[in-house]
C-alpha cells in the first residue's frame, strides 16, 4: 500500500480489492463481544476536521478505537484554526505532537494533497473529504457494499451497471465513486440535470445521462446525492419540487429497477428532495448498511497505511494469507 | 556623468555595432567608434534592445510592502532589462487620487532604478460604481494617461462606456481586466477538463471574452480606444483579430506565463500555479504565442504580482493570485517566442518596448537605438542558459513558478538615461 490515502484514482484494482478484503476480515472483529483489535496499540490518529461531519468523524474514530490507536479529535471550530492558524502550522502542531496518521476534512479541494506533499507532516495522510474534489473511503464503503450485495462478497464489480444521481458538478463522492467503481470494473453512469453536471466530464470514463428513467431499469445500483436546496438559489433548477419530479427516487421509480438492484445514499438523506421516505425506508435502500460498512472500511485503511503486514486478525482464512503474501 | 561605449553588440538582432553613451544620451551609432575617454562594454554575441517598458506591474506600496516596495519592485524591474514600469492601482489606499498616484510617481523617481509611470483607477475603491477623478489624475505630477481598475472588471457597462469616453479629452487610455464577476463566482482556475477532476471552482474563458467583445464594440460605438489586459484565451485572440480586422482602436497584452504554462500544473495543488486569469490549456498557449507572433496581440506585459510566502505555502483555496514575473519575463520570451522561431530580437523589442510605451503614450521609452535617443538600453546574453533561483530575485517576493526551470538568456546590462541601473546581471 502507498503511505497516503488522497485520491480514489490513486488506488489500482488489486490496491482496491485487497481494502475491500480487509474490510471483510475488520466487519468480522465487529460481530465478536469485544470489538477491538490490538493491531494499532500505541499509535496516534488525528482526526483534523476543518468542515462539520459529525458523521464521518464518529465512523473514523470508531475505526481507529477499534483497532487500539489513540485517537485525537481536532475540530476547527472553537480551536486555533478559527483564530487564524494557518493549514501549515495546525499540521506543524500535529506532527510535533507524533501523530502518526492524520485523517482531514477540509472545505478546500486539494488540502490533503498539499497536506501529503507539502513536507509539513511526516506521517500517513487520510482524505476524509476535500471541497468538491474527493472523498475515497466513502467510495470504498459504497464499493464494499456494493460488492456485497452484488458480488458475494469477492473480488471486484465486473460489469454491474451503476447509476449516480444527483449533484454531479460539486459531489467528492461522486468523484471518487466515477474512479474506483471503474476501477473496479464497473460501468457508471451519471445523471443529473446539465447544470450539476462539470464542463469537462467528457474525459471521465463513464456515461452521462439526463434523464434518470431512461437508465433506472438498467441499473444494478442507484446511487443518489444529496442535493443541497440552496443550489436552486444559484439557478442550477428551478424549484426543489421540479428537481425532485425529474431526478428524485420515488417509489414508483424503484419499482421500474430490476429485482436485485439496490439503493444507496451516502447520507445525511433530504428525504422529499433526492429521495422519498419510501423508497429510504425500503429494505432495498443501504444507507444504514453503509454506515456500519464505514467502519470497515476506515480500519482497513488505517491498518493498512499504517504498516498493517501482519494478517487482521489472528486467524485469518486462507484468502487472507494469500493477501498478505502480496500486502508484503 | 561619463561615456560608456558598448561595443560590437548586435542591435536588436541586427548586425554588430558600437553605441557609445554620453551622459543621458546615444551620441553615436557605428562601428569603429574610439573608446576615448569611455568605460568599455565588450558585447560581442550579446543583443542590444531598447529599455524594456512593462504596461502592467504590481509594485504593492502603499499598503502591502511586506510583499514589494517601489524600491524593491523596481530594482527587480532593473534587473529584468526594464526601464519603465506602470505601476497598477489596486494598492492600499487605491489610487483613484491625484495624491495617491503621485506619491507613487514620487517614489519612483526616488529609487532610480526605474521610472514608474502610476496607473491610474477607473472608477472609485476599484468598486466599479464611481468614476474616480481621472482628469485630476492626469493632470497631476504623474501624469497618468493609463487606467485600469485591474483586479477587478469594470463589468458594468455605462461606467465602462463613459470611462471609455471621458479619457479621450486627454488621450488616455482604459486598460480592462475582462472578468465577468458572475461567470466566475468562487472560480479557482481555468474551467475544463483538469477543473473537473480537481473539482476546483471553474474560470470559464466566456467570462473574459464576453467582456472583450463588448468592451470593443463599446470602444468602437464611443470612437475611443481600449486596452485589453493579460489576455488569456484562444477565443479572446478571434475577438482581438477581428475587432482590429474591423479598424477598432484595441490593443491587447499577454503575460509570459499565458505563453508558456497550462493548467495541467494546477493538478499538484501548488498555489504557486495560482493565477488570475488562470492558466490555460495547451490550445490556448498556442494561440497567444500566433497571436503575440502576428501582431494581434501588441505586448507582452508582465503582470507582476508579488505575493508573501505565508500567502502562496498554504491549501489552493487560501492562497493569493498572482506570480512575480519582471525578473523572469524575457527569458520566458526568448524560450517561448524566440528559440522557437515564431520572433525575432526586432520584434521583441517591438512588443515588449516600442508598442507598450506608444500605448502608455511614454515620452523617452520605447526609442529606437539611435543618436540623440535617451540611453534607455538593455544588453541581453541570449546564449546564457540556468536555472531560475528566486534566492537570488531582487523583488522582495519569491513566488515564481519557474523555480529550478532552466530558461535561455540573461540581462547583463541595463541602461536608464546613461546610467548602469545593471551590470553584468548584478544592481549597480
Amino acid at each position: 500500500m502507498k503511505r497516503h490515502l488522497i485520491s480514489a484514482a490513486d488506488l489500482s484494482r488489486d490496491d482496491a480489492v485487497l481494502i475491500l478484503d480487509t474490510a471483510e476480515e475488520m466487519a468480522r472483529v465487529a460481530d465478536r463481544p469485544i470489538k477491538k483489535l490490538p493491531t494499532l496499540r500505541g499509535r496516534t490518529v488525528v482526526n483534523l476536521f476543518f468542515e462539520d461531519s459529525t458523521r464521518t468523524r464518529i465512523s473514523f474514530e470508531a475505526a481507529a478505537k477499534r483497532l487500539s490507536a489513540d485517537v485525537i479529535n481536532f475540530s476547527a471550530k472553537g480551536s486555533s484554526v478559527s483564530k487564524g492558524e494557518s493549514l501549515k502550522d495546525t499540521a506543524l502542531t500535529l506532527e510535533a505532537m507524533g501523530a502518526d496518521a492524520v485523517v482531514i476534512r477540509h472545505h478546500d479541494s486539494g488540502a490533503p494533497h498539499r497536506l501529503a506533499t507539502s513536507g509539513w507532516i511526516g506521517g500517513s495522510v487520510i482524505n476524509a473529504g476535500d471541497g468538491t474534489h474527493e472523498h475515497p473511503t466513502q467510495a470504498l464503503l459504497d464499493a464494499f457494499t456494493m460488492r456485497r450485495r452484488l458480488a458475494g462478497g469477492e473480488g471486484d464489480l465486473n460489469g454491474r451497471r451503476i447509476t449516480i444521481v444527483g449533484d454531479i458538478l460539486h459531489s467528492r463522492v461522486a468523484r471518487s465513486n466515477v474512479h474506483l467503481l471503474t476501477t473496479l470494473g464497473a460501468e457508471v453512469t451519471l445523471v443529473a440535470p446539465p447544470t450539476l453536471v462539470p464542463v469537462g466530464v467528457e474525459t471521465w470514463p463513464c456515461e452521462v445521462s439526463y434523464d434518470l428513467d431512461a437508465v433506472v431499469a438498467k441499473s444494478d445500483a442507484v446511487m443518489m446525492l444529496r442535493v443541497q436546496r440552496e443550489r436552486m438559489n444559484a439557478a442550477f433548477f428551478p424549484t426543489e419540487r421540479e428537481y425532485a419530479r425529474r431526478y428524485g427516487l420515488d417509489g414508483e421509480r424503484m419499482a421500474r429497477m430490476p429485482g436485485h438492484a439496490i439503493v444507496m445514499h451516502p447520507g445525511p438523506m433530504n428525504r422529499g428532495m433526492e429521495i422519498t421516505a419510501e423508497v429510504a425506508d425500503s429494505p432495498r435502500c443501504t444507507a444504514v448498511e453503509q454506515v456500519t460498512n464505514g467502519v470497515s472500511i476506515r480500519m482497513a485503511v488505517m491498518y493498512l497505511l499504517l504498516g498493517g503486514n501482519e494478517p487482521a486478525l489472528s486467524t485469518p482464512s486462507t484468502t487472507s494469507t494469500t493477501r498478505t503474501e502480496e500486502n508484503k | 556623468m561619463g561615456k560608456t561605449l558598448i561595443r560590437g553588440a548586435k542591435v536588436l538582432g541586427g548586425e554588430p555595432q558600437d553605441v557609445l553613451i554620453d551622459g543621458e544620451t546615444i551620441a553615436e551609432v557605428g562601428t569603429g567608434i574610439s573608446a576615448e575617454g569611455a568605460e568599455v562594454i565588450e558585447a560581442e554575441g550579446k543583443i542590444l534592445l531598447p529599455g524594456l517598458v512593462d504596461l502592467h506591474t504590481h509594485l504593492r506600496e502603499p499598503g502591502r510592502e511586506d510583499s514589494e516596495t517601489v524600491l524593491t519592485g523596481t530594482k527587480a524591474a532593473a534587473v529584468g532589462g526594464y526601464t519603465s514600469v506602470h505601476a497598477m492601482a489596486n494598492t492600499f489606499p487605491v489610487a483613484d487620487t491625484a495624491g495617491v498616484v503621485e506619491q507613487v510617481w514620487r517614489l519612483g523617481k526616488e529609487s532610480g532604478y526605474c521610472d514608474v509611470q502610476p496607473v491610474g483607477a477607473v472608477t472609485v475603491g476599484l468598486e466599479g460604481k464611481k468614476l474616480a477623478e481621472l482628469g485630476a489624475m492626469h493632470d497631476s505630477a504623474a501624469n497618468v494617461r493609463v487606467f485600469s481598475d485591474d483586479g477587478k472588471c469594470v463589468d458594468d457597462a455605462v461606467i465602462m462606456r463613459r470611462a471609455l469616453e471621458y479619457v479621450k479629452a486627454f488621450d488616455g487610455v482604459v486598460a480592462q481586466h475582462a472578468q465577468e464577476p458572475r461567470l466566475t463566482e468562487g472560480a479557482q482556475m481555468n474551467e475544463g477538463i483538469v477543473s473537473a477532476e480537481l473539482g476546483l471552482g471553474g474560470w470559464p474563458a466566456v467570462a473574459e471574452e464576453s467582456i472583450i467583445a463588448r468592451d470593443v464594440l463599446l470602444a468602437d460605438h464611443v470612437g475611443s480606444r481600449v486596452h485589453i489586459c493579460h489576455l488569456s484565451t484562444a477565443g479572446s485572440v478571434e475577438i482581438v483579430r477581428w475587432a482590429k480586422s474591423r479598424g477598432i482602436d484595441v490593443t491587447a497584452e499577454v503575460t509570459p506565463h499565458h505563453l508558456l504554462l497550462t493548467d495541467e500544473l494546477v493538478r499538484t495543488y501548488n498555489p504557486v500555479y495560482k493565477v488570475n486569469p488562470p492558466l490555460r490549456t495547451e490550445r490556448d498557449v498556442m494561440a497567444l504565442r500566433e497571436a503575440l507572433a502576428d501582431g494581434t496581440i501588441d505586448v507582452v506585459a508582465t503582470d507582476h504580482a508579488p505575493h508573501p510566502h505565508e500567502d502562496k505555502d498554504c491549501e489552493w483555496g487560501a492562497a493569493a493570485m498572482g506570480m512575480v514575473g519582471l525578473e523572469t519575463a524575457l527569458s520566458v520570451i526568448q524560450h517561448t517566442m524566440v528559440d522557437t522561431g515564431l520572433i525575432d530580437w526586432a520584434q521583441v523589442a517591438d512588443r515588449m518596448s516600442f508598442r507598450p510605451a506608444a500605448i502608455g503614450r511614454l515620452e523617452g521609452h520605447g526609442r529606437p537605438v539611435s543618436v540623440g535617443e535617451p540611453a534607455n538600453l538593455t544588453l541581453v546574453d541570449s546564449a546564457y542558459r540556468g536555472a531560475v533561483d528566486p534566492a537570488g530575485f531582487a523583488s522582495r517576493s519569491r513566488n515564481t513558478p519557474y523555480e529550478g526551470r532552466e530558461l535561455p538568456g540573461r540581462v547583463t546590462h541595463t541602461f536608464l538615461r546613461g546610467r548602469a541601473t545593471v551590470v553584468d546581471g548584478k544592481l549597480a
